[in-house]
């Protein structure tokens, strides 16, 4: 296994954004719940190395917060999306061809047919907003994307010969998938994951920017450049910052899964999509 | 290719119909009265009463569900709570913003990323087709409000070229309406041209490996000419895939998209729809994205058949 530099610069800039994270838990720079209208808008400087926002607030510190959010999010709806729609992709490739896998397969497409912000209006629609209801709707969307991978990647396994004479032995299609098949999707499964999580950021931005996910006072990427956009003309810094943010969490978690697959399955390489 | 098409038609007919089903079941799921939750907690009962009465919740569950749908069906959408004007008709205005926004994205998206995909695959490992993979790679992790957001700081406030937003509406003709949309669609387009190009070069590179492009090649055809005229064909199926889901992400994005500029679109209309608690229009919008979406599924079913005949067969 070979370590291409994209590998390890996606590596180091999605570990940048999880520790930056995990220390907001213990420790920002700034109180990110003090207010400071004396210091607001300003540009970066030593004190504060991003600035300042429209309440005088750091915004070095409130990006640490807001990973927090976004990567909760992102995690927590890669996980709904691999508990539920795993099993369900084991199952239509146990039952290829069967009315089972047509309804499951059937059951995809509608869920295809909702984008997550069509899912996230809904439950807002009905619930009110909060960030629940983005991980939700984006981990609602992710289940048709892992039922797939799991469904393509078990197919191909399923006409092998050790699975045949596992079948030989007496084992049940449940213990086979279990047992068999999904340590050998695995790879498929953790790539997929690692592209479903840079989607998760994006779309929890997206959903917090239009008031759909996280509320105040919760610290998010996505509200801050929506607080951001009548102040651009002011301060560039406090829509800049942000969303550089999420433009190098995105893409550090991209190109993680891009080098992830090269080096687990070297036959992909040079023609990831 | 009838059989094919019998089938697809009513694949599309069914999840039109399961569809519907969620979208009513979820607004049915709100706990307690409808008409009460849309009126808030301070309406007296008659208020509430005649509301029910207005909304046609008085029937039971089936029927309500039939006229709901048989109303959809002959475009009698009900009238929306707040602006008590029929939803249809408010509807077709925004749509007036919202298709043209994605239609132009779907436009641009694709007029960039065919050259630059074909571009990409045909010098693939060279210094320009690492540039492209490294900016394409940069296009995706891009938020596009975000993008949105920096077009408008550099092309209306700085260098005052476009309108930083609003929409003067079609009737002001097509240059100043145009104009207003111009950069809300590149900042849809730009970040869906980035992973199309990428999906276009992948797709051209595994065909280009193929025994015919070999054989396209040994009786004299020049390397462009294999890639535009046997290669491009065959590296169609996956790049139609992508643009058919594109259409939905556009749809959507177009939604968020139209809060940047401040367009009166279908965006806008179902986030007023919700603070409103005006819920016949939450529905009927969902329900046309829904259906929008669905219908381009159908529609990259059948251009697949187009494309490559051996789908047919598969139904």
């Amino acid at each position: 296994m070979r370590l291409r530099p994209q590998l390890i610069l996606g590596a180091v800039l999605t570990l940048a954004a999880l520790l930056g994270a995990g220390l907001s838990l213990v420790w920002t720079p700034y109180d990110i719940g003090a207010l400071n209208i004396a210091a607001k808008l300003q540009g970066p400087s030593a004190a504060h190395w991003l600035g300042t926002d429209h309440f005088g607030r750091d915004i070095g510190s409130m990006l640490m917060a807001g990973a927090r959010t976004s990567i909760a999010v992102a995690v927590v709806a890669v996980g709904i999306g691999m508990v539920v729609g795993v099993p369900l992709g084991l199952i239509a490739a146990a039952r290829a061809g069967g009315w089972l896998d047509e309804v499951i397969m059937r059951g995809n497409d509608l869920i295809f047919a909702f984008p997550s912000l069509v899912i996230a209006i809904l439950i807002t629609a009905v619930f009110g907003p909060s960030a629940l209801n983005a991980i939700l709707a984006i981990g609602i969307f992710n289940i048709p994307v892992f039922a797939r991978v799991a469904r393509g990647g078990a197919l191909g396994l399923w006409t092998l010969d050790y699975i045949r004479a596992a079948r030989v032995a007496g084992k049940g299609t449940a213990r086979i998938s279990a047992e068999h098949i999904l340590p050998n999707i695995a790879n498929l499964l953790i790539v997929q994951g690692t592209i479903q999580f840079s989607l998760g950021i994006l779309a929890e931005a997206g959903l917090s920017y239009v008031g759909l996910g996280a509320q105040p006072p919760t610290a998010s990427w996505g509200r801050m450049l929506a607080e951001a956009q009548t102040m651009v003309t002011l301060a560039p810094h406090v829509a800049l910052f942000p969303g550089l943010a999420i433009v190098f969490t995105v893409l550090g978690l991209n190109l993680l899964g891009d080098g992830l697959r090269d080096a687990l399955d070297p036959r992909s390489r040079g023609r990831q999509a | 290719m009838l059989r094919f098409l019998a089938r697809r038609l009513l694949a599309l007919v069914l999840s039109l119909i399961v569809a519907s089903l969620v979208v009513f079941a979820v607004i049915e799921v709100i706990p307690g009265d409808p008409a009460a939750f849309m009126l808030g907690l301070n309406a007296s009962p008659e208020t509430v009463e005649a509301l029910r009465q207005t909304l046609g919740l008085t029937g039971s569950l089936p029927a309500r569900y039939l006229s709901w749908l048989g109303g959809m069906l002959t475009g009698d959408f009900g009238i929306s709570y707040t602006y008590k004007v029929p939803v249809a008709d408010l509807v077709a205005d925004r749509m007036a913003v919202s298709l043209p926004l994605a239609l132009l994205a779907l436009a641009l998206s694709t007029a960039i990323a065919l050259p630059v995909g074909l571009h990409a695959a045909a010098r693939r490992g060279r210094a320009s087709d690492t540039a492209v993979m490294g900016l394409t790679q940069l296009g995706i992790a891009v938020p596009n409000f975000w993008f949105a957001m920096l077009l408008v700081l550099v092309f209306a406030v700085n260098l005052r070229w476009l309108p930083a937003g609003g929409f003067p509406g079609w009737d002001a003709g097509i240059v100043p309406a145009f104009k207003a949309l111009l950069l809300p669609s590149i900042a849809l387009a730009l970040p869906q041209a980035a992973i199309l190009a990428r999906v276009l070069r992948s797709a051209l590179i595994e065909t280009l490996e193929q025994d015919y492009i070999r054989t396209a090649r040994a009786k004299g055809l020049t390397r462009s000419r294999a890639l535009t005229h046997h290669a491009l064909r065959n590296a169609l199926v996956p790049v139609l895939t992508i643009l058919g889901m594109q259409f939905s992400f556009l749809l959507a994005g177009a939604i968020i998209i139209e809060n940047v500029f401040y367009l009166p679109g279908l965006g806008r209309l179902i986030f007023q729809a919700i603070t409103q608690r005006d819920l016949i229009v939450v529905e009927s919008v969902v329900m046309i994205l829904v259906f929008a979406v669905i219908l381009v599924t159908f529609a990259t079913d059948i251009a697949y058949a187009l494309v490559d005949p051996r789908l047919r067969r598969r139904g």
